[in-house]
């Protein structure tokens, strides 16, 4: 029965773990932009919901709304005034620019909050729990599973149902025929950060009710991010939700049998997939 | 009235002078054929028209406007459309909706016209029944109606054609030829670089000839295919 269980709470955080790696496949596949700052822009949002939460007395979700357009914002303007001027057939600029981007970002949240650890405030509906059949879980992960969830559905519509995403494939695949058309490659990039900042200003509300954050945790967020991104391959939403409970689910397996293996349980079980399938489980047909 | 115009347009790629002192008009309507030996500078003088290259030298007019430094988006939305000699699809994406990317953007239309548009533009071209098709699973012929239909849905006034007809067979070549004819017969002004010159002389009504990057005649396709100095240098006949 503790099996059940543990693989159950496995499979929920990976919902937490596609959240942080989803944002960073976006950016990924329409640009080629390996955004290394990812995950100091999650403990970011984390530390905008909690001051929202803070000064304006909100609940973190109504919160969230108000983080929202202001990530939205935020990535926008910086794609638009710094990231672009990095893109091009070099990739090392990319890097460079946003892994300053990460220590800057890092000892300005330092400056800002000290390295205290923070947690966003609960309530009664973040710690209520319910049994499924032999189970109980809590309504957060389940919350957090289902957003997951709702933010992959909700990039598949953008991209195969809508303009917005024709555009974002066209440019993905090759932006200088797509500016022919009358589409602009660096406000396509920009809003597609844009967009990748929503998600984790989401994924940001998550991690900030989950667990304590400061703010040296960003790098952390980011491998995990990077790791389910890899394992289900470059490129597939759906993949990355796997390869996040891939991750979630080694970890509590690993913290079930030892409770300090559980990060180094996923790590492993990421280098293990790496050997097998070095492209992922669910790699795209041709990039 | 010309709707495009050049005057003693140059380029250089370093040392290299591929357009050499440009001037043509084109009239409004006209079918102009571009003939001249590989590395005569054919898709560079695209490229100045289009705006994906900078004339170092000389303007461009389009529809009575400057457009020398003029971006190549906005020239496309101002009515400059064109197929590329490499037809370069949106591999991923069906053929329905490459129409879809070329017929959005920079245009106030509704979700509705543009599909609408792009249903007109599927038939026209023959590629209806291949609309939900990915492009990158196309043959070479229907790549390069795609080519035809995607620089067709952007709605040119100009369309400017790069050896679409190039590597099909006879038959494919004529049935080409037809929706080309079809095409130009709305009144769609048609530049048309092509090494097949029975299918060019079958539409165009006026021929140029290019060479190192040099206008060396420009006017009547039967005239200019007789000329002495065509012959020698095209078609390196001696004569």
């Amino acid at each position: 029965m503790i099996w059940i269980d543990t693989l159950v709470q496995g499979v929920l955080l990976g919902g937490l773990y596609a959240l942080f790696a989803a944002g960073l496949s976006l950016v990924f596949g329409i640009m080629r932009l390996v955004n290394l700052a990812h995950g100091d822009l999650i403990v970011m949002g984390a530390y905008l919901i909690l001051v929202l939460v803070t000064l304006l007395g909100l609940s973190p979700f109504v919160a969230l709304l108000i983080a929202m357009p202001l990530m939205f914002a935020l990535g926008w303007g910086l794609q638009k005034f710094l990231l672009n001027r990095t893109l091009g057939d070099d990739i090392l600029p990319p890097l460079l620019v946003t892994f300053g981007l990460s220590i800057v970002l890092q000892n300005a949240l330092l400056e800002g909050f000290s390295a205290d650890s923070q947690r966003l405030p609960t309530d009664a509906l973040t710690t209520a729990s319910v049994s499924l059949g032999p189970v109980t879980v809590g309504v957060m992960p389940l919350l957090t599973f289902a957003s997951a969830i709702v933010v992959i559905v909700g990039l598949n519509q953008l991209f195969y149902r809508t303009s917005l995403g024709r555009a974002f494939r066209a440019t993905s695949d090759d932006a200088m025929t797509a500016s022919l058309m009358g589409i602009k490659p660096s406000n396509i990039f920009a809003t597609a950060t844009g967009l990748a900042l929503v998600i984790v200003a989401i994924a940001a509300l998550y991690l900030g009710l989950r667990a304590n954050f400061d703010p040296s945790v960003g790098p952390a967020r980011l491998i995990y991010a990077f790791e389910a991104v890899i394992i289900g391959g470059l490129g597939s939403l759906w993949g990355t939700l796997i390869g996040g409970i891939f991750i979630g689910v080694a970890q509590t397996v690993g913290a079930a049998i030892n409770p300090e293996w559980q990060i180094l349980s996923g790590h492993l079980a990421f280098l293990a997939v790496l050997l097998v399938r070095p492209r992922g489980l669910f790699p795209r047909a041709h990039d | 009235m010309s709707i495009l115009a050049l005057k003693n347009v140059s380029k250089s790629f370093g040392a290299l002078k591929v357009t050499d002192s440009a001037s043509f008009d084109v009239p409004q309507g006209q079918a102009l054929g571009i003939i001249g030996p590989n590395g005569a500078g054919k898709s560079t003088l695209f490229n100045l028209i289009t705006g994906n290259l900078k004339a170092d030298e000389g303007s461009i007019h389009f529809d009575g406007r400057d457009v020398t430094n003029v971006s190549a988006m906005e020239r496309c939305l101002m009515g400059i459309g064109r197929s590329f000699q490499i037809p370069q699809p949106f591999e991923k994406m069906t053929v329905y909706e490459n129409l879809l990317v070329a017929a959005t953007h920079g245009r106030n239309q509704s979700e509705g016209q543009v599909q609408q548009a792009c249903a007109t533009v599927l038939e026209q071209t023959e590629m209806l029944r291949r609309a939900n098709t990915p492009a990158g699973q196309l043959s070479l012929l229907e790549r390069k109606r795609l080519e035809l239909a995607r620089a067709m849905a952007t709605e040119p006034r100009l369309l400017l054609l790069d050896e679409i007809a190039g590597g099909l067979t006879e038959g494919e070549c004529q049935a080409l030829i037809q929706t080309i004819k079809d095409i130009h017969a709305q009144g769609v002004t048609i530049i048309w670089i092509e090494h097949v010159l029975h299918a060019l002389t079958s539409v165009v009504e006026r021929l140029l000839v290019l060479d190192f990057g040099k206008v060396i005649g420009i006017g009547d396709p039967d005239e200019i295919m007789a000329s002495r100095e065509v012959k020698e240098i095209y078609l390196g006949i001696d004569v």
